[in-house]
């Protein structure tokens, strides 16, 4: 008899066969890891220092060139990551407790509590993404946290949905009921029996949101509404627009390289996830 | 049916009142005082009072939530605060530009999805498949911004193909001015559309019915283009009519970078201007398109697909 493998064991022995995911897996964690060397003022601590003079292009001393201040781009781009970083994993940790308890909620009660839960997310999803994100961040003092903050509170919809519907199909089946007979009360049948059962759609479901995370970070740069003082991708690659002009390429080609291969590594991981976790769900979009 | 749609276009009420809800807390309870913000620093108590007044931000919250509602039904959404133009006028004005560029984008590059997607669909499996899965996940991978600072500056700055920026209005003057923007806007958007077209049509052909025209000796040809396509079509109609309303919305970013005069470049100008009346406007009335667009994708669904069961 073949050996039996638990879900999560078998979706990692899939993974691992796929070459191309696990050196997006790799990626990742290099990238995190650089994040977490710059919060804790290991790496590119001195990004603002004047290196050398103002728009050298790339050379032996400078590997990404230098600004129009003198300052490192290398630097610069290495500090973005750490701003992309805490942009995609803060938004997901505000979007996905949110989607999945609300979603859970509404799914296992059903009646009027889903009634309630599915109006007030068909009310979030009719405002555009676009519009919504800049009416919080215009109301909200610019930064950091406020770009998390409304990443994470505008993306969560998606996740409701896909949670709200698992639950529903799974509510009525054997094993619930089964809890039900031992005693277990709704919190113990949500939280203990069901959730783990849809768990999958979440790990999915966080790398498909944390790339746009990344992705949503530029634009917000792009209108003012990003972080401020320190260096991102999307400032970088907003400051290219008069760079280009002087044929200064390498700090839009830095940064944009950096934010490249992150969001495809997640891309890649993110649909090697889903077949490895979920072939039902193969290509349906998050 | 006709029940199902009459309750279908109720519970538009309710989600627009939440809609409002949302647009009141944000811009008249959370916002910084706007009127403080613009009258500046040289500001005094009674001149604040003043304009307050003015902009009707000294009634109850109440009237002020009821105010927001009004608008979504009368849509008369006031003036603007800066240019203090009719803001349904504004509106007007701009969404010719807005559409000249949205509209010929987006049917272009439905076109070419749908026909890439059918391509690919064909080749299934084979290294042109895998190959253009890739591209399009690395294509999607490139900032919008990248695109838009990198086509502008290439094709039409250094190489002098297009227009590097403005706009005229009137029909054919536009074309050269929206002809890159659009370029910028099928190319970014392909990746998606691709591979978005290419799950429905391999959800189609795995199905019990192309087995059967298999069995028949239909050919692959006539399997994928006459059975696959046309059942594949009722996810594609529902897909492109949700949307639509964005089209009105307009191309913010490259409206933008590009100085077309369109409604992506005012609610930019709003937003660096505190504008409030004109981004409430923007914000319930893409809400609103988008809930009758959503409205039009159920019925149409369930008038395409008599599987779905009515409730």
């Amino acid at each position: 008899m073949e050996k039996e493998y638990s879900l999560w064991a078998d979706a990692f022995r899939r993974l691992a066969k796929n070459k191309i995911a696990l050196v997006s897996l790799v990626i990742v964690i290099v990238y995190a890891a650089i994040a977490l060397l710059v919060t804790f003022g290991l790496l590119a601590d001195d990004w603002a220092q004047e290196v050398g003079p103002a728009n050298v292009a790339p050379a032996a001393d400078y590997l990404l060139g230098t600004d129009f201040l003198g300052r490192d781009v290398l630097k610069k781009v290495i500090y973005g990551t750490q701003v992309a970083m805490t942009v995609g994993f803060f938004s997901c940790a505000i979007a996905i407790p949110i989607g999945v308890t609300l979603g859970a909620i509404a799914g296992y009660f059903g009646g009027i509590v889903d009634d309630a839960i599915v109006w007030f997310y068909t009310t979030f999803a009719s405002i555009p993404y676009l519009m919504m994100i800049i009416a919080i961040a215009y109301v909200m003092e610019r930064g950091l946290k406020t770009m998390c903050i409304v990443l994470g509170v505008t993306s969560w919809v998606g996740l409701c949905r896909l949670v709200r519907g698992e639950v529903i199909k799974h509510r009525n089946r054997d094993y619930v009921q089964a809890v039900t007979a031992l005693g277990g009360g709704h919190s113990k049948k949500i939280f203990t029996h069901i959730l783990p059962n849809v768990f999958h759609l979440v790990i999915i479901n966080a790398s498909l949101r944390f790339q746009s995370a990344i992705k949503s970070e530029v634009i917000l740069s792009y209108l003012g509404l990003g972080v401020q003082n320190v260096p991102s991708w999307g400032k970088m690659i907003d400051d290219a627009k008069q760079d280009l002009m002087q044929d200064r390429w390498w700090q839009l080609v830095g940064a944009s390289f950096a934010m490249f291969l992150i969001v495809l590594a997640l891309n890649i991981l993110g649909d090697a996830l889903r077949d490895a976790l979920d072939p039902k769900l193969k290509g349906q979009e998050s | 049916m006709l029940q199902y749609s009459i309750r279908r276009l109720l519970y538009i009420i309710p989600v627009l009142l939440g809609v409002c809800f949302i647009v009141f807390f944000l811009f008249n309870v959370v916002a910084t005082d706007p009127a403080a913000q613009q009258l500046g620093k040289h500001a005094t108590a009674s001149s604040i009072v003043e304009l307050r007044k003015e902009l009707g931000l000294d009634r109850s919250y109440f009237v002020q939530y009821l105010d927001i509602v009004k608008s979504a039904f009368t849509f008369d959404f006031g003036r603007s605060w800066s240019s203090h133009q009719k803001i349904s006028d504004i509106l007007m004005n701009k969404a010719g530009a807005s559409l000249s560029l949205t509209i010929p984008a987006f049917i272009i590059s439905m076109f070419l999805g749908i026909s890439l997607s059918l391509f690919v669909a064909f080749y299934r499996g084979r290294l042109i498949d895998y190959a253009t899965m890739l591209i399009c996940i690395a294509m999607m991978s490139i900032s919008y911004l990248v695109y838009i600072i990198v086509f502008q500056y290439v094709l039409a700055y250094e190489w002098g193909l297009f227009e590097v920026s403005g706009y005229e209005s009137g029909f054919p003057a536009f074309i050269p001015y929206v002809a890159l923007p659009i370029l910028i806007s099928v190319v970014t958007s392909l990746g998606p559309d691709i591979r978005f077209f290419r799950t429905i049509m391999l959800d189609e052909i795995y199905q019990d019915y192309v087995r059967t025209a298999r069995a028949k000796g239909l050919s692959e040809k006539v399997i994928l283009f006459k059975h696959v396509l046309r059942n594949a079509l009722v996810p594609i109609i529902t897909y492109i009519i949700i949307q639509l309303p964005f089209l009105i919305l307009g191309a913010l970013l490259l409206e933008s970078f590009f100085d077309i005069p369109g409604l992506g470049g005012e609610l930019l100008r709003a937003l660096n201007s505190s504008d409030f009346p004109v981004i409430k406007a923007f914000t319930v009335l893409t809400a609103i398109a988008y809930m009758v667009f959503s409205l039009v994708t159920d019925i149409f669904y369930a008038l395409a697909d008599p599987r779905i069961k009515l409730q």
